[in-house]
């Protein structure tokens, strides 16, 4: 690669890209500051951080971030125990009907949203049941799985099949290598599902408002609030808190999941 | 591995034995494996799914506005024959296409930059740098383009600040892309949903670039082409699957979103926020359920026209 002859045009266009997927965020994290609550106004007429006092007391955020919390924790749980099952079964080996299952754990991430939310209140509706705590963290808990699943299954498919059979070889049996050879290895990988799952979760709105009925979860919240006038800078507070909460663990998990090679 | 070898007891206890047991019947403990996270997925996912299509072929009655649980095609007549109907599907489309249009044209120039002219160092900071406005939360971001695009935004900051006021009232009032404010029109929720969907294109793309080997540019370079030529014939279309990839996910996200169409909107509706507002107030789940299967066929036919591109083999 001529990287001394980088064409300027290239080199511009791809900064230029990269502050434009950026600038967004920098604005909200400007605006939680701003003195102005009723307009939008640019530039901002002065900062304070007095909207962070009134976000922390107004008790529906809190009870709302406590919801969301629940049902993250939750989701994460489940998805955790049932997602490294299936990868571990999944992971090697070739069985009649394999490549559907590979589909069947791709689609809750492949379809739109909107479907699987669709689908479930459909479906309970039909059984007659009140939309609430569980229902959400059902609807969460099946992508939850298919997280915690891709993270799984690539580390199991980097650990080479060698040192299963070279832990037999030496005596182990199965429960003995799973133990001692397999967790370690996949124990980052599990933390880093969970992590990533944890983080999807809290922030999960498109699914959540079907599956909700009157519950509201943290990113609820935040949309009823989009269409109230009062108490604007409260939400750009609590924007601020949000990409905080989503952000950390999703950026511990890649650093948690990129192969040794490239850690230097 | 720790230097301090453990030798582990061979003990004939039990959960050797339980363990020689599944090592025989690895089939068996396959399955063991995997009936829980079947079993949920199978209802949880599958069964809602199936229930959904199942509904689509219930109607509601006109009068009492309960479902009738027989099975009709009236929903779906309903869906087809009515004009407004017909609006949405058509407007949500050729959304998604210039959406995935416009993404394709903005993520290439980052992707190539990323992966062939950047060192080392700068390509894990881009990797990064792109990877982060994907993972910040998704409410977060579509609010933070309501607030740019707003009356008193920045973007009205901008335009007057550089004297083009008349500029940005000319677009607004275009018909079709304009509306009172960027925030309500349909050329804000364009900018929006490129924006959101962008680091899903560029993945892909970047991917399909690093496959492309450099001795093929060089190649190209010895045999005369100047680099104009070569990206036109070699390089473009090497990652030509990239963008079928990277589309994908543009061309599926738009058609099924409806959060961003009522946040940064105009008034016309797109299809995910008539299966929001059917299932709602109205109730009619099963005219719900007959407009998100519309989603499923167009991405289903989409997908299968993608794969002639290339697309699976650079997802």
């Amino acid at each position: 690669m001529r990287r001394n002859r980088t064409p300027l045009g290239a080199r511009v266009a791809a900064y230029a890209g990269l502050a434009f997927m950026h600038f967004p965020v920098l604005i909200i994290l400007l605006y939680a500051f701003t003195t102005e609550d009723r307009t939008y106004q640019f530039p901002p007429p002065g900062l304070t951080l007095h909207w962070f006092d009134i976000a922390f007391s107004r008790s529906d955020m809190w009870a709302a971030l406590r919801l969301s919390v629940a049902v993250a924790t939750a989701a994460t749980l489940g998805a955790l125990m049932l997602g490294t099952l299936a990868a571990f079964a999944l992971a090697r080996g070739s069985f009649r009907g394999k490549q559907t299952l590979t589909l069947l754990f791709a689609m809750p991430i492949a379809l739109p949203g909107i479907i699987t939310g669709i689908a479930l209140l459909s479906a309970i509706k039909l059984a007659r049941l009140d939309p609430g705590y569980w229902t959400i963290v059902a609807g969460h808990a099946t992508f939850c799985i298919v997280i915690v699943h891709n993270n799984v299954i690539a580390r199991l498919r980097r650990i080479p099949a060698s040192w299963i059979e070279a832990s037999m070889d030496l005596g182990a049996d199965g429960l003995q290598t799973f133990r001692h050879v397999l967790l370690p290895q996949v124990g980052t990988a599990l933390l880093a599902g969970g992590m990533l799952a944890f983080a999807l979760s809290f922030d999960e709105i498109i699914v959540t408002i079907f599956t909700s009925g009157h519950e509201k979860t943290l990113p609820i919240w935040f949309f009823s609030e989009l269409f109230r006038p009062r108490d604007r800078p409260v939400t750009n507070v609590v924007a601020v808190m949000v990409i905080a909460v989503t952000l950390v663990p999703i950026v511990l998990a890649y650093y948690l999941t990129r192969p040794k090679e490239e850690r230097s | 591995m720790n230097a301090t070898a453990t030798v582990l007891p061979s003990m004939g206890g039990p959960l050797r034995g339980l363990s020689t047991f599944f090592y025989r019947r690895s089939t068996l403990y396959l399955f063991l494996l995997l009936v829980p996270p079947l079993l949920w997925l199978g209802t949880v996912y599958l069964g809602t799914l199936f229930a959904l299509l199942m509904q689509s072929f219930y109607s509601i009655d006109e009068f009492t506005a309960q479902i009738v649980r027989k099975p009709t095609l009236a929903t779906y007549k309903a869906l087809v024959t009515q004009p407004a109907n017909l609006d949405i599907v058509f407007r949500t489309m050729s959304m998604a296409v210039c959406v995935t249009i416009a993404s394709a044209i903005i993520a290439f120039p980052i992707a190539n930059y990323m992966v062939r002219y950047a060192s080392s160092r700068a390509k894990a900071v881009f990797y990064v740098a792109v990877l982060v406005p994907m993972w910040t939360s998704y409410l977060v971001k579509v609010y933070a383009w309501r607030l740019i695009l707003a009356k008193e935004g920045i973007l009205s900051w901008f335009f007057h600040a550089i004297g083009a006021d008349a500029l940005l009232e000319a677009i607004l009032q275009a018909p079709g892309i304009g509306g009172p404010s960027v925030a309500s029109s349909y050329l804000g929720m364009f900018i929006v949903f490129v924006y959101m969907w962008l680091p899903y294109m560029i993945l892909p793309i970047a991917a399909a670039l690093e496959r492309v080997p450099g001795s093929l540019i060089q190649a190209s370079a010895d045999l005369g082409a100047r680099p104009a030529t070569t990206f036109r014939t070699v390089i473009f279309p090497l990652a030509m699957p990239g963008l079928a990839a990277g589309s994908i996910f543009t061309f599926s996200l738009t058609l099924g979103d409806y959060i961003i169409p009522s946040i940064v909107g105009a008034p016309g509706y797109f299809i995910g926020m008539m299966v929001y507002q059917q299932q709602g107030t109205a109730g009619n789940i099963p005219l719900a359920a007959a407009f998100s299967v519309v989603p499923i066929v167009l991405i289903a036919l989409y997908l299968a026209f993608v794969k002639r591109l290339g697309a699976f083999d650079a997802l």
